[in-house]
């Protein structure tokens, strides 16, 4: 307690470096993966063949993920957004394409017989209805990237990582597993507060005929 | 039993092609709404074509029911009609206008389409489903909200209760009528549905049917109407096309006809058994000619009575009331208890229909009669007439004579 009043500045400017990344990363890979979970739904090659890019992705070593994109972008922000971004992606497509695939079809079949087009059954009734399912990717991607964001210090990239790299390399000198678990609880109550927010924006934007 | 010989009208003429309208429409009725042009529908990958070269002839403002054996191609023939499947080849108008080409959204905008899973929307309300096809056309918000209340109303559903609902708040029969409402909610001259009230319970379809029939009454939709049941096809239809495979169309009549005379074996084991019966569905005593039956007022007196009995070829004698209404029914047993009065002796009369009941209701009265007899009654219970089981089969003989000698007309006009 007294390591967390004692540096109060560095835990508040460290965990908004964190939820910044984080939250830029989420956005950023909600709007790619929806479009793409879009793009491929109903057609099994194209879906196979993005959820298995994006899959492999993810089994990508962490560590080895950050580092590898240092060489193109350098150091700092940008390798942890890329890195993290590729995380992010396969919850979201994954939640995207099958909530889109699992609408009623009988729903389809009457938005089409009363002549709505292909973008207004998308727009009107294939989204909102896959909405729910989609966020719930959404979620699982916050808590998967605010968790592994730590490892962006690695890169220079910000955050609380910072004070768990700083405990690891004083490993047994004084304050060093206390900075270890500033960092890790601190991670902690940032994910869990993404998921309340998130939790929250699911409620408020998923229709109440569908709650 | 059928005779197997006669061709169907639709059969032939669609072999001979040459006079079409009479290929459309048995009856030469000239005002179709709806109409397909030797239209096939082949799809990918197959060589048997789903619907092979159907004409066929939907008359404004009636219901015309497809009714087949599951994979006859009825629905899929319905959905030729607002190109939720487009056709191989053949034309589709609507009106006398060649549609087979238009923008098949803007088409489908001006055909109600009801389904039998329904599909509303779910995550709309209630409002919001019934005016998706209004607000789409552009309808100012105040319109379509009264148009939306207008047709809650029409479906028996409270619109201040309604509105604002989601489905999953209506139970079956409920959401079925959201369906409908939302099919008319545009206004549509023609309604397309395929097997709309299949999912209900029996009860609850039964109401709906009587709800749509009565509100039909009233709109005049040009309507076609799918359905397996052929039951549903004899209640709903103004007219049933009976599909074989590739939606062949092996009979296209009015129910009563089709009950009456069956084109082929097919149609004939489509209906199955018990097409007199249901036929019996189509007439009413008031069609009848009530023929004398031995009557006496109850104050005449044994003698009297007698008199009228023996001099008649019946058994009963029905004995009128004091107010003219049918009271007992005493045979010549009963007469010779003089003693008593002829109020006194036979049977109560039970088994009474009125002029407007079915010929089916009346013989089912009969067949709950002691003397095999109905006696038909005014409003007031006044005596009218007695139906005899000579007179439904003289209605079944009549019947069955009219339509094959339709049919037989139709051929010899056909091929001369």
């Amino acid at each position: 307690m007294d390591f967390v009043s004692s540096r109060w500045g560095d835990v508040l400017s460290n965990s908004a470096d964190h939820a910044i990344l984080v939250v830029s990363v989420v956005m950023a890979a909600t709007v790619f993966a929806v479009l793409l979970g879009i793009a491929v739904r109903g057609r099994q090659g194209p879906r196979a063949l993005a959820i298995g890019v994006v899959g492999v992705g993810l089994t990508i070593p962490s560590l080895a993920l950050f580092t590898l994109f240092i060489p193109i972008v350098g150091l700092g922000f940008a390798p942890a957004f890329l890195a993290l971004f590729i995380y992010a992606l396969l919850p979201i497509l994954r939640n995207t394409v099958t909530g889109l695939e699992q609408v009623d079809p009988a729903v389809i079949e009457s938005a089409k017989g009363m002549g709505m087009n292909r973008r207004q059954r998308l727009l009107q009734i294939q989204l909102p209805l896959a909405w729910p399912v989609i966020m719930a990717g959404v979620r699982v991607s916050a808590l998967l990237t605010t968790g592994i964001a730590a490892i962006g210090v690695l890169v220079a990239g910000p955050g609380l990582g910072e004070f768990i790299k700083d405990g690891l390399r004083r490993l047994g000198l004084p304050n060093s597993m206390e900075a270890v678990w500033t960092g890790t609880v601190f991670i902690i109550v940032l994910a869990l507060l993404f998921d309340l927010v998130l939790s929250l924006i699911q409620r408020i934007t998923t229709s109440k005929g569908l709650r | 039993m059928p005779d197997t010989t006669l061709p169907s009208p639709q059969g032939r003429a669609g072999a001979t092609d040459g006079d079409r309208n009479v290929a459309l429409t048995p009856d030469g009725f000239e005002d179709v709404m709806i109409r397909l042009d030797s239209v096939s529908k082949v799809y990918p990958g197959s060589t048997e074509p789903a619907v092979a070269e159907l004409n066929l002839g939907v008359p404004r403002g009636e219901i015309l029911v497809l009714v087949g054996p599951s994979g006859c191609g009825k629905s899929t023939t319905l959905r030729l009609i607002n190109r939720m499947i487009e056709p191989t080849s053949g034309r589709i108008y609507f009106d006398g206008e060649d549609v087979t080409d238009v923008n098949p959204d803007h088409l489908r905008r001006q055909i109600g389409y009801v389904i039998q899973q329904i599909g509303l929307f779910p995550h709309l309300t209630i409002a919001e489903n019934i005016g998706t096809v209004p607000k789409m056309l552009g309808w100012k918000k105040d319109v379509i909200a009264a148009r939306v209340d207008e047709l809650l109303h029409t479906m028996g559903l409270e619109p201040g209760e309604y509105r604002h609902r989601y489905p999953r708040e209506l139970s079956g029969g409920q959401a079925q009528r959201v369906g409908v409402a939302r099919a008319l909610g545009a206004d549509p001259d023609v309604l397309l549905m395929d097997e709309p009230f299949g999912a209900i319970d029996p009860i609850t379809r039964d109401r709906l049917q009587n709800e749509f029939l009565r509100l039909q009454a009233d709109l005049r939709k040009t309507i076609v109407f799918v359905t397996h049941d052929i039951d549903e096809a004899i209640k709903m239809g103004d007219r049933i096309a009976i599909l074989r495979e590739q939606s062949q169309i092996a009979q296209f009549d009015t129910p009563e006809r089709i009950l009456a005379h069956q084109v082929d074996d097919f149609v004939d084991d489509f209906i199955g058994s018990g097409s007199t019966l249901k036929g019996l569905n189509f007439e009413r005593v008031s069609g009848l000619n009530l023929g004398g039956y031995p009557v006496v007022r109850h104050d005449v007196g044994h003698r009297v009575a007698q008199n009228v009995l023996a001099d008649s070829s019946q058994r009963w004698l029905l004995v009128l009331d004091g107010q003219e209404r049918p009271a007992r029914w005493v045979n010549e047993a009963h007469l010779d208890r003089t003693d008593r009065s002829l109020l006194a002796v036979g049977h109560v009369v039970r088994a009474k229909v009125e002029r407007n009941a079915t010929l089916h209701d009346t013989l089912e009265t009969m067949l709950g009669s002691s003397t095999g007899c109905a006696v038909v009654v005014d409003a007031q219970g006044r005596f009218e007439g007695v139906v005899e089981i000579e007179a439904l089969t003289g209605v079944i003989a009549r019947l069955r004579t009219e339509a094959k000698a339709h049919y037989e007309v139709y051929a010899a006009d056909g091929t001369g």
